[in-house]
């Protein structure tokens, strides 16, 4: 159905997220000395075969030991390391929450939380893996910077820009296989929103993978004459206020859509920054107050009510009630 | 229940075998290759060692409870589960699909008679396990708990932790085992993070320790968990060392950590399933 929509970025392409991490690293590998990896026991999962391989004496295997991975990356950054970390985006933050709290986020640590596998679309592991609430947990934490990548290449970009940034992050990426539609050659400034579209019925915040399912949906609304302002929110935290102010105040409307928890994610930031600023309708995309389930990942976005179809839906609800 | 001779239980551990490789080759996902290591231990369990009700009941007063850390090893649980009459066997065609019962990992929340608690992510299993079989003492119910946990998971703190405790407590009704192996998602144990000697670190913990050689061979299980079990009540918690070879029972998947998480493709499958009877008909 997709295919014969006119939307306003396309694809030859598809690749998973965490490609675009691992090629990514790999490339930081070789430029930056300081970046070292550590992985618990998922190094083809995440991707990090090729910089282990290049790069054997600054790569660590820990075996299955979250928390002790998180313990070891903060102490390498005394001394001059920046560590980054893989594992499932579950057991990067809810496994080893007060690990990263402690002697990550507040005592300030230069340690990169690179996370695979976040959300529903990691298919058919099912709910014990596919973790709603990482972003939540991530953006409460002082200190800590939180970047949820839309697909390879911005993955790619965005696990480059923060081997420059100094501080605790977290990147958000995933298992499937996904639709490559930003540049290869893109920017990526932490913090700073991309307009991706201008329009002027509504504000469309999308962040992760369901960027593109923001995007599909903004060609469907365009057929019904509804003029969709799409930014995409790769940086949840910082949030880039300015930006959603900027275009809520245009629009007059927001929609938020992400592969996460409504409790905890993106909407609540947003939210946030309107009812401070400028109150305006706010509808929401995302899971509601639900565990997930073995499935495949499109059937999955469907039955949770995250794909493309659902933020139509929340688009004229949202416009419906300004 | 009655009692099955060894070549009854080597029956079903075929007809297991045949339903872990069918269950993952349909969805294309899971974990076969310690499904496959570990079917003789499971259908020891369930057929011929617990006590235990098809007709599912979560507190199980007076059964013995069978707890599995390493929950991605669900294809040989459900397979033994529903073989035992716990659900329709048909049931299994489900498993990892949209609105199962049968999830990748062990759940509860939806009702698959036999589980009764959430496992996938490790490390977690044998702190419940204790957390029961203390539950079993205040209960005056002399049942035994079991739990399996896998040798990678070892590797997780919590194991520890939860080591330390069950001696501390005297939880002397629990018969814990690792499936040794040797093997985990990126490679042998050793390589991974070398767990070196379990058996020391167990006994130093303060366990009662003992060592199944051939964790494929139903004789050698069978003896094992009887000795495991003549060693309870005696205030020590039992720890069984279960060696076994991740994908045993097919040629081409035994004894490599290749097959921790892959499907058989359609060619694999057929030549998997010409290496194993069809014993009971597949479901
Ligand atoms: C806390 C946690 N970390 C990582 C994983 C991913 N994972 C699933 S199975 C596995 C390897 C487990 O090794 P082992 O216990 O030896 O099981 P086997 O490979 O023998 O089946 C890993 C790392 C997980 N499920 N949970
Ligand atoms: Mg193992």
């Amino acid at each position: 159905m997709e295919k014969t929509l006119d939307t306003k970025y396309t694809y030859t392409e598809k690749k998973d997220t965490r490609s675009g991490f691992g090629d990514g690293f790999l490339e930081l590998g070789r430029k930056n000395k300081n970046v070292v990896g550590l992985c618990a026991d998922l190094i083809g999962s995440l991707k990090m075969g090729a910089f282990q391989k290049e790069f054997p004496d600054r790569f660590f295997q820990v075996g299955i030991s979250e928390a002790n991975m998180m313990g070891l990356a903060a102490g390498m950054t005394i001394g001059g390391k920046i560590p980054f970390t893989g594992t499932f985006a579950n057991f990067s933050t809810g496994r080893v929450y007060d690990q990263i709290r402690q002697s990550i986020a507040y005592s300030e640590k230069n340690v990169k939380i690179c996370a695979s596998h976040a959300g529903l679309t990691l298919g058919e592991d099912g709910a014990t893996h596919q973790i709603l609430e990482d972003v939540g947990m991530m953006k409460m934490l002082p200190n800590m910077t939180v970047i949820n990548p839309c697909d390879y290449n911005q993955t790619k970009a965005a696990t480059l820009a923060i081997a420059d940034h100094e501080g605790p992050v977290y990147l958000r990426f995933g298992r499937p296989s996904w639709p490559i539609f930003t540049p290869a050659d893109q920017p990526f400034e932490i913090g700073k929103a991309w307009k991706m579209i201008d329009g002027k019925d509504v504000s469309l915040f999308a962040t992760g993978h369901l960027v593109w399912e923001a995007v599909v949906a903004e060609a469907m609304l365009r057929e019904e004459g509804i003029s969709v302002e799409l930014i995409n929110i790769h940086t949840i935290k910082p949030l880039d206020t300015a930006a959603i102010l900027a275009s809520v105040a245009k629009t007059g409307c927001a929609v938020t859509a992400e592969e996460h928890q409504l409790n905890g994610g993106l909407g609540d930031s947003v939210a946030q920054t309107l009812i401070r600023n400028n109150p305006a309708p706010q509808e929401f995309v995302g899971v509601d107050d639900s565990f997930g389930e073995s499935g495949k990942p499109v059937d999955l976005l469907e039955k949770y009510g995250l794909n493309a179809e659902n933020i139509v839906k929340a688009v004229k609800k949202a416009i419906a009630r300004k | 229940m009655e009692k099955h001779s060894t070549e009854q239980l080597q029956a079903i551990c075929s007809q297991v075998r045949r339903d872990i490789l069918r269950m993952v080759h349909a969805c294309q996902s899971g974990h076969p290759g310690a499904s496959l290591g570990c079917t003789e231990f499971f259908v020891a369990l369930y057929f011929d060692q617990m006590k235990h009700n098809k007709n599912f009941n979560i507190d199980g007063i007076g059964e013995d409870l069978f707890f599995l850390s390493n929950g991605h090893i669900s294809p040989v649980w459900y397979s033994v589960l529903s073989r035992s009459g716990y659900f329709d066997t048909k049931e299994l065609a489900t498993f990892r699909k949209i609105n199962s019962r049968l999830q990748g990992h062990p759940a509860t929340e939806e009702g698959l008679p036999g589980i009764r608690v959430a496992s996938g992510s490790l490390g977690q299993g044998l702190s419940v396990a204790i957390g029961a079989a203390l539950t079993k003492k205040m209960n005056g119910d002399k049942q035994t708990v079991y739990a399996l946990m896998g040798d990678g998971e070892q590797q997780e703190g919590q194991i520890w932790e939860a080591a330390m405790c069950a001696p501390h407590h005297k939880v002397d009704n629990l018969i814990a085992s690792i499936d040794l192996n040797g093997q985990q998602i990126d490679g042998p144990t050793k390589e991974i993070m070398n767990l070196l000697d379990l058996k020391a670190k167990w006994e130093a913990f303060g366990w009662e320790v003992i060592v199944t050689e051939n964790g494929n061979d139903i004789t050698n299980v069978l003896q094992s968990l009887e000795k495991a079990k003549s060693l309870l009540g005696k205030g020590k918690p039992v720890l069984n060392l279960l060696h076994t070879d991740m994908g045993f029972g097919v040629d081409f998947m035994v004894g490599t950590h290749k097959w921790h998480g892959v499907a058989p493709n359609d060619e694999q499958l057929e030549k998997a399933l010409g290496q194993l009877e069809e014993t009971l008909g597949d479901y």
